[in-house]
């Protein structure tokens, strides 16, 4: 056999590395480049050169630094450990770095995945003589208060238990069980895999689409829904709220797990949501919020290689608590990053760009990420599912470029942020016409029959008020509201309550900023109630003047920091009075 | 180590490439050597093999292929840094030039810095009073945040950065903890002369670095300045422990020096011709602000840029405006009615101000009256446009109120004189008075203790 080919570096521009002369690497490697071992992936292998995109700085690596292969695709350790910690792209952990290097990031940080020292309480569930395929569950593992950490056998291996560890504590590396495949082989389990990011990872099958991921915001629940599983674009110029929705849905949202990737976004955001996380209380365990979400951090200054492949970590991470049967959400912040670190890396390949100067392949790389979303039956049996909500910053607040045109396409939920509707300090800053949810008919029956038999029919009225609103308002910019007819006045008011008392959910009141589904529904109903009582008022010839100065509107206004989310009594009360007080309006 | 290469292989542009050469690292700085002496500085930009291409700072005028002689410092482009960088002036590349003989140095960092670890960041909570009142009130300024002014030409934001520089320092730290560092890039000489004027004026010249690319500097040096001021301003902040305001202008020429640069390389070009990795590039200087645990220095950043056509979709506002914590719009319009500072306060935001103000940081009423200033104020727009089409006097009450309110706010609210600091207490109670003409039934963002608290009765 020949001497082993010591592969070096020939050329470098920006984070591609070239290599020439070697026939040794395959696509997707992973590998490690000069003397501080800068984590890399192969890009491009031709006969004459291999090209590698670093994940890191590559300031000061010279051409005969060497250039190690791993022998492995770029991949990630999954086990216990992760739940609560906070990442870079590349799954290292952040807290570990700064240990090592102080407040700024060093280069070729040798820091592994997960910590291999800490021992963790395990609890087999399994037996000798047992039958395992792979994703069935071999052990429990408890890894915050609130979270079980399911261990599953790989999803490649299958076979007999020949062996057991008895329960006690181990680390991520030592064996937990030993498995005899069907030719005799046997294979040692202990509690970390790993697992290539770029390959989804397998389930038995898809299922469809019929609980919503329940968020407490108004105007997303009641009027533009997301299912389990499903997949939401967010796309907003920057001063709309993008980041402050991505995180009221990742505080409030019922999803067992946030995996959360700020890709390319603001340093101070990510410590902002440390910090919040680490004192907010999971209304529904009574733990922190940070033993439910990991983080995944590649700030805008970050390495731009390592950009695009924390997209694939994180929807890694997310679809393997997926598998252990939980429902995960991944919010990713912001995926037009992520596409640019695409556009930039095709540039330094110069490969003929598309539109834009984005690659031709952005549609096919945006399709294949949103497709690994979805509900499904996991090879263990159970139900899990991946929920993908992802912010998309359109260059110039203009929804027409690329990336926010092929995310539309890929994604069935679209809240559309309006720039307009945040300068008037309206948030969440959701255009009601322009958004779309294609998962509401498949929800309706889940509302109507957990919340309401009405759900679905008020929620249609609400929308088609402020329809109606839209077009009056063209009119009434033109000649003043004054002239409109009192029917379409009253139109314009209600649409008014809709707005400001419905629409609008103030995120920092602790009554307003998780609003459960049954006060929604009461909101919508009083609102209604007001206009149906209203509308007959002015159809016995009543002028419409008299309910607006009767103060109801401005109570419907405050009625959702009024009425408490715990006791909904009060919408009683207030329907009363809009009772009386129209009966008194028609008796004058 | 230190090598050395006689002449050029090719000069196009501001790059040069020489061949033959070995050992070097990406990014390394060269040093380039004429036969008259003089030096200049460049960079590698990239390398393939023996093949190796420099950016050359000051630019290759002069070059032959013969004359020259380059030298590679075997390190990345580097700065010298001590407390005496303080009270001096230098040029885009960090050399002195104020004719003082070179800084005594304490260290020497690379001007590229590394990405401060999210982990080790303190989320920036206390706000900077400026004394302007459009901004402590509606787009409070916190330590440790990046909030450029977006302006057009010909618009007063010099003026602005002037302003809120020489008032924050009054409510700020002591005087030894307060440094200014000044990156000037592409500005007219007579513009870098005002600033230098102003901080004599206001006797604060021996804190300020200044880091000074003028309209005639090479434009390749422009790439660099704003490094250099950054890494004089982390070195002051995150060793010596100072507060310190970091002054960028104009972001503007920076991109376009970018721009040039890229296109000489060959690259592909993104949107108007930028560089693809524009926000990259961008972010790489914005992020350097903050504060980090354990450290008692924070690096504030006003960079200032020129809006192209005062359009904000532009990518040199767009880009800086998703990288920033919020942004200070100038608007021409209030220019116009001789407004300043012309602050349009509904596109201006300050994202960090939310967990600054308040009780115990300004005020308790702070965010109720922000939230109603703001709405209130959406509503003069739409008052003023239908004013337009149907006329004054066929405005409803209400809307003429809107009216009244909407000149008062502009002309006493927001104006103010370039030397008048507002207290914050002053700058709330002016904005109570504000509303005030307004009927109270309008206040949908107060909660009913405040309404009653300001407008007597109320339910």
């Amino acid at each position: 056999m020949m001497e082993e080919q010591r592969n070096v570096v020939y050329g470098v521009n920006g984070p591609v590395v070239t290599v020439r002369d070697t026939k040794s690497f395959f696509m997707q490697e992973m590998v490690l480049v000069g003397k501080e071992r800068l984590v890399g992936e192969v890009i491009r292998v031709t006969s004459r050169e291999t090209l590698i995109q670093v994940y890191e700085e590559t300031t000061g690596v010279r051409p005969g630094d060497p250039v190690e292969p791993a022998g492995v695709p770029l991949s990630v350790t999954l086990g216990p450990g992760l739940v609560g910690d906070i990442l870079d792209g590349i799954e290292r952990p952040l807290r570990a770095i700064a240990a090592k290097d102080g407040a700024f990031i060093g280069r070729g940080a040798q820091v592994g995945g997960l910590d291999t020292k800490k021992r963790w309480e395990t609890h087999v569930i399994v037996s000798e003589g047992e039958e395992l395929s792979g994703g069935s569950v071999f052990a429990e593992v408890r890894e915050t208060e609130s979270f079980l950490h399911r261990s599953m056998v790989p999803p490649e291996l299958s076979g007999m238990v020949v062996w057991t560890a008895p329960d006690g504590e181990y680390t991520i590396e030592e064996p937990i069980i030993r498995l005899r495949d069907v030719n005799g082989e046997e294979h040692t389990v202990c509690l970390a895999q790993k697992w290539p990011i770029r390959q989804p990872r397998p389930f038995r099958e898809r299922l469809p689409f019929t609980v919503p991921l329940i968020t407490g915001q108004r105007v997303i629940d009641s009027v533009f829904p997301i299912a389990k599983g499903g997949t939401a674009a967010i796309p907003g110029g920057f001063g709309t709220g993008k980041t402050m929705t991505q995180h009221q849905l990742a505080k409030w949202c019922d999803a067992d797990l946030i995996v959360y990737v700020g890709c390319g976004e603001r340093g101070n955001e990510m410590t902002q949501v440390l910090d919040e996380f680490g004192e907010l209380i999971d209304p529904r365990t009574g733990k922190k919020l940070t033993e439910r979400t990991i983080l995944i951090a590649n700030t805008s200054n970050m390495p731009v290689a390592a950009r695009e492949a924390s997209i694939y970590t994180g929807i890694t991470l997310a679809e393997y608590f997926r598998d252990m049967g939980y429902d995960v959400a991944m919010m990713a912040d912001s995926t037009s990053r992520w596409a640019e670190a695409l556009r930039e890396i095709s540039g330094r390949l110069e490969e003929m760009p598309a539109e834009e100067g984005f690659p031709a392949y952005l549609p096919s790389r945006l399709s294949a990420f949103y497709e690994r979303a979805g509900s499904v039956t996991t090879l263990c049996g159970r139900r899990g599912s991946v929920t993908v909500i992802g912010a998309v910053s359109p260059q110039g607040n203009d929804f027409s470029e690329p990336v926010t045109q092929n995310t539309k396409r890929f994604t069935r939920v679209f809240w559309a942020l309006d720039k307009s509707l945040a300068y008037a300090r309206h948030y969440p800053s959701i255009n009601w016409l322009d958004s779309y949810s294609e998962y509401e008919p498949d929800l309706a029956p889940y509302f109507n029959a957990r919340i309401d038999s009405h759900f679905g029919e008020y929620r249609r009225r609400v929308v088609s008020l402020l329809l109606e609103e839209s077009s009056l308002m063209e009119i009434v910019k033109l000649i003043g509201a004054d002239v409109l007819p009192d029917d379409q006045r009253l139109i314009i008011d209600i649409a008014r309550v809709i707005r400001v008392g419905f629409l609008q959910q103030n995120a920092y009141h602790p009554e307003d900023t998780y609003v459960p589904l049954e006060k929604q529904f009461r909101m919508m109903k009083t609102i209604l109630h007001l206009y149906d009582a209203s509308r007959a008022l002015i159809e016995k010839g009543k002028p419409a003047s008299r309910v607006s100065e009767s103060g109801l509107y401005e109570k419907l206004i405050r009625m959702k920091f009024d009425i408490p989310n715990t006791d909904l009594s009060g919408f009683d009360v207030l329907d009363a009075e809009i009772d009386r007080t129209v009966e008194r309006l028609a008796a004058q | 180590m230190i090598i050395s290469y006689q002449g050029l292989n090719e000069v196009s542009g501001s790059l040069i490439a020489l061949e033959g050469v070995t050992g070097v690292g990406y990014e390394e700085q060269a040093e380039i050597r004429m036969r008259d002496g003089t030096v200049r500085t460049g960079k590698i930009a990239r390398i393939d093999g023996d093949r190796v291409i420099v950016q050359v700072f000051e630019g290759t005028a002069g070059f032959s292929l013969e004359n020259t002689e380059t030298v590679f410092r075997g390190r990345p482009m580097s700065l010298p840094l001590s407390a005496g960088i303080l009270g001096r002036v230098f040029d885009g590349t960090g050399k002195p030039r104020d004719g003082l003989g070179p800084v005594f140095s304490d260290c020497v960092r690379d001007i590229n810095g590394s990405a401060i670890n999210p982990v080790e960041r303190v989320y920036p909570r206390n706000y900077i009073c400026t004394g302007i009142s459009a901004i402590d009130a509606l787009s409070t300024l916190i330590r440790g945040q990046k909030l450029p002014i977006f302006s057009g030409y010909g618009m007063k934001h010099n003026e602005l950065a002037v302003q809120i520089v020489s008032q924050a320092k009054i409510a700020g730290e002591e005087r030894g903890q307060f440094a200014v560092v000044f990156a000037a890039m592409g500005v007219k000489n007579d513009v870098a002369a005002y600033f230098r004027r102003c901080f004599e004026d206001a006797g604060v010249l021996d804190h300020v670095a200044m880091f000074l690319n003028t309209s005639n500097d090479p434009i390749i040096e422009r790439t660099v300045t704003p490094r250099c001021a950054l890494t004089a301003a982390e070195y002051l902040a995150f060793d010596l422990g100072m507060h310190v305001l970091v002054v960028m202008t104009d972001m503007t020429s920076y991109c376009e020096a970018l721009r040039e640069f890229s296109s000489s390389k060959g690259e592909i070009p993104g949107r108007k011709g930028y560089p693809g990795y524009l926000y990259s590039d961008l972010a790489s200087l914005y992020e350097r602000a903050g504060m980090v645990k354990g450290k008692n220095g924070s690096v504030t950043q006003i960079p200032i840029l020129t809006m192209p056509n005062d359009d904000i979709s532009h990518p040199i506002p767009d880009l800086t405006g998703y990288i920033t914590e919020g942004q200070i719009v100038l608007d021409r319009a209030l220019n116009g009615k001789g407004i300043y500072p012309p602050i349009n306060v509904l596109l201006s935001l300050s994202r960090l101000m939310k967990d600054g103000i308040g009780e115990g940081y300004t005020r308790a009423d702070h965010a109720s009256l922000m939230n109603q200033l703001f709405s209130s104020y959406s509503k003069v727009q739409d008052a003023r446009a239908l004013s337009a089409v149907i006329g004054e006097d066929e405005l409803s009450e209400t809307d003429r109120r809107y009216l009244q309110f909407g000149q008062a706010f502009e002309t006493r609210f927001i104006a103010q004189g370039q030397h008048e600091s507002r207290s914050i207490e002053e700058t709330l109670d002016l904005g109570w008075e504000m509303l005030k003409l307004l009927p109270a039934s309008e206040m949908d963002r107060l909660d009913p203790k405040l309404l009653a608290a300001h407008f007597g009765a109320g339910d």
